[in-house]
């Protein structure tokens, strides 16, 4: 399995992103820098990490869901390369158009960074498949805009077509139904605000953020 | 020629930034406020002939997020 991450300005989990990535799959991943407009053809999957793109200017993740880079995942994407956003990434890939809603200031304004409880809604996607449905897993955020929003109908959609991929097990930052990441309609591109990156190895206080990464390589390898 | 981009939340949208200026604003004894929304000001300079229609365009593509933003164009 071949992934490649992509590196904005002001990214600052890429590195976590890659070591974990070479860590579950064996082989090291790719960076992509956001002015590139070229994606590698062989590339398996695409990862956007977290950080403070452009510094969180405008909107988060608004400027960086604009770069060159963007219009390739956008376009593999569509192909169905699978395409997974951690926290400031899955704030660009509802800003690129990939993903629904919005993800707005913390209901409680403050910078939320702990371990949370997050329930597994739907584990038949590449990315979740190594959890059990309704398994309860423990893994990090560390965010100020966590808070998913969108208007009911959308909300009810991602419900009903099992598009809502993790849930806090409590309310964490007030986001919608306690949403904490979500699938395309197609169910190759997934959104979540937690690091599954930052508990991989047991030095990291838990290891449940490895099964997306194998869930991954299951698929792909 | 300068373009005037107002940007802000749309009537619903939970604003936390107004809700904490408006405790603030209690906590100095503005007693007459009832809300408080926060919205952006975005100033543009921009060529002569510049239309509406394009500052509008360059609002629903970047400046505002349309899913939970509105936004006003004043220019000239």
């Amino acid at each position: 399995m071949k992934a490649a991450v992509v590196v904005f300005p002001g990214s600052n989990c890429d590195r976590d992103l890659m070591v974990a990535l070479e860590l579950i799959t064996g082989k090291a991943p790719i960076a992509l820098w956001h002015d590139d407009n070229d994606l590698p053809e062989d590339i398996d999957v695409i990862t956007l990490p977290g950080g403070f793109s452009h510094g969180d200017y405008l909107r988060s993740g608004a400027i960086a869901a604009r770069a060159p880079i963007m219009r390739e995942v956008v376009a593999a994407a569509g192909r169905g390369t699978p395409v997974l956003g951690i926290c400031n990434g899955f704030q660009v890939l509802t800003e690129a158009g990939l993903l629904p809603g919005v993800l707005m200031r913390n209901a409680g304004l403050d910078f939320i960074c702990r371990d949370v409880r997050l329930e597994v809604v739907n584990a038949d996607t590449p990315f979740t498949q190594a959890y059990r449905p309704g398994e309860h897993v423990s893994l990090p955020v560390a965010h100020h805009d966590g808070n998913f929003q969108a208007d009911t109908q959308t909300l009810d959609r991602l419900e009903q077509q099992g598009q809502v991929a993790f849930r806090y097990a409590e309310d964490v930052n007030g986001s919608a139904r306690n949403i904490a990441g979500i699938l395309n309609e197609r169910r190759n591109v997934l959104g979540l605000m937690p690091h599954p990156e930052r508990m991989v190895e047991p030095a990291h206080g838990g290891t449940d953020g490895r099964r997306m990464f194998e869930s991954l390589l299951a698929i792909l390898a | 020629m300068k373009a005037r981009v107002t940007v802000s939340l749309k009537p619903g949208v939970l604003d936390p930034q107004g809700r904490a200026i408006h405790h603030a604003l209690e906590g100095l004894g503005f007693a007459q406020v009832s809300d408080v929304r926060v919205g952006k000001l975005i100033e543009l300079e921009v060529a002569d002939g510049t239309t509406e229609a394009q500052v509008a365009e360059m609002a629903r593509k970047l400046l505002a997020n349309t899913v939970i933003e509105n936004f006003r164009v004043d220019i000239g």
